[in-house]
């Protein structure tokens, strides 16, 4: 299958200290799909993602090598700024974690950053995000209201909005409903093949029900290893990885 | 955009100073005090008690502070001893759950930890007038455990309360009871931090002045018994620091030269005590 | 056999229950042993009196703590001036930006720095402060100082509460979660951004308590004051002139004050004012830091 690649990771390695996280990745994540990185607990799927938009930079003893590129530009690259590939990307972690403000100013926050002070746009884009994230009629009522009093449910939706807000161009997800009630975990599902439209959305899954149900590509990991990808159908109903084939079979997790 | 990074880095710039002012600001007065400390030490300052006339220049030491404040914090440490170690180990191992006692001991605690020293000396000064005994070592023993009391209890209740449930229930689960546990078990198994915990009280008692100087009083003598006055280091160091003369001044910086050294001496061996602790401990 | 285990363990339950309880109950002894010993001038003077007059004249048994209060809020409060930014600057710089490498190697320093005795912070503030005061600041502002002054004793405060601050400080920024910073960091915010508005906002409660805790700290501190405050029993009018603050007060009267009348007493309330106001501050700054833990878990 070939694609246009909105991601490109080449030979990436990851060291936490003395120990490897990545083991020589080289994949392309396509444009304006939806991508499940699946595998077993602490494989490097979560390492993988934050390699993505830098967020390994701040941790401790942490040694990168090999290149991934967004939209064609090395962001490993010194001379990338490196806020600039940040905006890009919106960010879904596992549990929510609503910036200590309120609703409104959650979602105002990054195109803040970005300068926009003037207080109609502001308004018009939390409105239309939150409309996008399906909250809107959840929360207009008590935009000023601190974040961290909604549901977690509604919280990580929240956290939707505030991604989009800062128009990125792909939505990385690490598993993002893994905290979530089967009706908000829907309702967040649903979002995202809405999405898909206009983002690359990249999302780490333990479930692989829902990588079924979402993805369009797959990345299968183990041990620091990208072992199989492809498109979802390929790997789901004919995987060429004898451990694949258990993995998606069940045989272990 | 590029605002942005200038605010960045300035602020950055402003950390990075104040870091490096308050390292520069702790060299300085190990420094000052070395230097000014070195030229006046003499061998007799540690091996001799105050000679006649000490005190307007001529011979003598100050083995009498030196000896008096051991003792005197020696005696404290241990006589808190013997008091922290209960109240922590039965926070931990007795109560263990978190329930209105121990959330009020280690509240009250914390609260007597911020209480400064000179207030204690007020306090063990009122408790000594009721018990009918004048500046002595008792008195300034007394004094020095309400003062260090909750700094031991709570540096130990710290390592203690990191003691996995585990170890515990393996040692009820061989018949033991909660007292031979806590004896057998947690004390040994924490005994390093503990130890840690023994000797951070002991440094703060050891420089603390304002405590006992209603209590203790001061003597050119060697301490002998608990009830006469006992010297010690800090009070020494400010007497002679009063004096007219700079001769008997220098001795004051030779004075403090000698308690720092034994503050340094205490501040590494729990360091390296810390150290050994921490890589058995499983976080 | 059994029997004997089981006496002994609870006599040692009720024992250590006992020491456990009394322990917390220190607090309520001082108070009352303080409260009862400063009673005689409480009968004599009203409290306003003692707290709002400014003639201090033991022999002639006049009290009047004014000129002690304000010079140790004068003190105090430079102390704190000087070490809040510094201390909350580097806190920030340990807990946000430095490699763990770094913040390891500065914990002992600041233990050390903790464990030096205030009579060590004394000497030294005799040495290089007061001279650096009387000769190269005051001139500059072009006045005569002694050196022994309000500036004096705040520089020496400030430097011993350093530790606790910074202690405090870079234990509730630690707490704050990391998934927080990486949020704001995906929406490409620069470190200093969200440190500035994710996470100083959501250590504020426990920033304040640090600086609460340091403020107490240097209000009941003795020694060192004591050494370079200058210990004139006038209301200062500027950072430049001395002070007398409470604490040195005590401290420095211990050998007169059973042989005048009243004496004794005055200077247990003058240690009983401080209990309470430490107590306060103490008790509020506690109360924050329970509910910034609680927050957390
Ligand atoms: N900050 C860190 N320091 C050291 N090692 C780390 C760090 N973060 C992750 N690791 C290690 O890197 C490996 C990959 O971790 P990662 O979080 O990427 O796994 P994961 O696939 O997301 O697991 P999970 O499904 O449980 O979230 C693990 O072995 C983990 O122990
Ligand atoms: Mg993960």
């Amino acid at each position: 299958m070939s694609f246009k690649p909105h991601i490109r990771v080449e030979n990436l390695n990851v060291y936490y200290g003395k120990e490897q996280a990545l083991k020589n990745i080289t994949v392309n994540i396509p444009d304006r799909k939806i991508t499940a990185i699946i595998g077993p607990s602490g494989c490097g799927k979560s390492t993988l993602l934050k390699s993505f938009n830098r967020l390994l930079d701040p941790v401790d003893h942490v040694r990168i090598s090999g290149r991934v590129f967004v939209d064609q530009e090395d962001i490993y690259d010194s001379k990338v700024d490196v806020t600039r590939i940040r905006k890009k990307m919106g960010l879904l972690s596992q549990r929510p974690y609503p910036l200590p403000m309120s609703i409104y100013d959650n979602v105002a926050y990054g195109p803040r950053l970005h300068g926009i002070r003037n207080k109609k746009t502001l308004n018009e884009i939390v409105e239309r995000n939150l409309k996008i994230s399906s909250i809107w009629n959840e929360v207009k009522d008590r935009l000023n209201t601190p974040a961290s009093r909604l549901s977690i449910g509604q919280q990580q939706r929240l956290c939707l909005a505030r991604g989009l807000a800062v128009e990125p161009e792909i939505i990385l997800g690490d598993e993002p409903t893994s905290a979530l009630d089967p009706k908000s975990s829907q309702r967040i599902e649903q979002r995202f093949i809405e999405l898909k439209s206009e983002y690359t959305i990249v999302l780490v899954t333990h479930i692989l029900r829902q990588a079924k149900r979402l993805a369009d590509y797959v990345l299968f990991m183990y041990l620091g290893e990208l072992v199989e990808h492809g498109s979802a159908e390929e790997i789901f109903s004919n995987p060429k990885q004898e451990m694949t084939k258990e993995y998606i079979g069940g045989t272990f997790s | 955009m590029d605002l942005r990074k200038t605010e960045e880095k300035i602020f950055k710039g402003i950390m990075i100073c104040s870091t490096c002012c308050i390292l520069a600001i702790l060299l300085i007065i190990l420094i000052t005090i070395l230097v000014k400390g070195l030229p006046a030490m003499r061998w007799s300052m540690i091996t001799q008690v105050p000679k006649g006339g000490f005190y307007l220049g001529r011979e003598g030491g100050i083995l009498n502070a030196i000896l008096g404040s051991l003792v005197l914090a020696g005696g404290a440490t241990l006589m808190t001893c013997m008091i922290s170690l209960p109240i922590v180990l039965y926070l931990n191992v007795y109560v263990r759950k978190r329930t209105w006692i121990t959330q009020i001991t280690r509240f009250s605690l914390d609260v007597l930890w911020g209480i400064p020293s000179i207030v204690y000396g007020a306090f063990g000064f009122t408790l000594m007038l009721y018990l009918g005994l004048r500046a002595s070592l008792l008195g300034g023993l007394i004094a020095m455990c309400f003062l260090i009391l909750p700094i031991m209890s709570r540096a130990m209740d710290e390592v203690v309360k990191m003691m996995p449930a585990e170890l515990l229930e393996a040692s009820y689960a061989l018949g033991a009871t909660q007292f031979e546990t806590a004896l057998k078990v947690v004390a040994r198994q924490a005994l390093p931090g503990i130890l840690t915990a023994v000797l951070i009280a002991f440094g703060r008692g050891i420089g603390d002045a304002a405590s006992v100087i209603f209590t203790a009083g001061f003597t050119d003598h060697i301490p002998t018994s608990l009830f006469r006055p006992v010297a010690t280091l800090p009070l020494a160091i400010f007497f002679q620091l009063g004096t007219p003369f700079p001769e008997v001044q220098e001795r004051a910086y030779a004075s403090a030269l000698i308690l720092t050294a034994i503050i340094f001496i205490v501040c590494i061996v729990s360091r390296l005590l810390t150290r050994r602790f921490t890589r058995n401990v499983i976080r | 056999m059994r029997s004997f285990r089981k006496i002994k363990e609870a006599v040692a339950t009720r024992l250590m229950a006992f020491l456990t309880v009394s322990s917390s109950l220190i607090v309520f002894f001082m108070i009352t042993g303080l409260y009862v010993r400063s009673r005689p001038i409480l009968s004599v003077h009203s409290l306003s009196e003692l707290l709002f007059s400014s003639s201090w004249h033991p022999l002639r048994g006049e009290f009047g703590f004014l000129p002690f209060i304000v010079g140790t809020l004068w003190i105090t409060g430079t102390a704190v001036v000087i070490a809040v930014p510094l201390c909350l600057f580097t806190a920030i710089y340990l807990s946000e930006y430095a490699p763990s490498r770094i913040r390891a190697l500065f914990a002992p320093l600041i233990d050390l720095l903790a464990g030096i005795p205030s009579v060590i912070y004394g000497i030294w503030g005799l040495l290089a402060v007061v001279p650096m005061i009387k000769n190269q600041l005051a001139p500059v502002f072009g006045v005569f100082s002694t050196g022994y002054s309000i500036l004096a004793a705040g520089i020496v405060l400030a430097i011993m509460i350093f530790p606790v601050i910074i202690h405090v400080s870079l234990e509730v920024l630690q707490s704050v979660p990391g998934e927080m910073r990486e949020a704001s960091l995906a929406l490409g915010a620069t470190s200093w951004q969200t440190v500035k508005t994710v996470v100083l906002r959501r250590a504020r409660p426990g920033i304040i308590a640090a600086v609460v805790l340091g403020f107490s700290r240097a209000f009941g501190e003795t020694m060192a004051v004591l050494m370079v405050a200058g210990n004139v029993a006038r209301i200062p009018g500027s950072v430049l002139d001395p002070a007398y603050p409470l604490p040195a007060l005590i401290a420095n009267n211990y050998g007169e004050m059973l042989s005048v009348p009243l004496y004794d007493s005055a200077l247990l309330l003058a240690s009983l004012w401080l209990l309470v106001v430490i107590l306060l501050f103490n008790v509020c700054s506690r109360l924050i830091l329970v509910r910034v833990e609680r927050s957390v878990l």
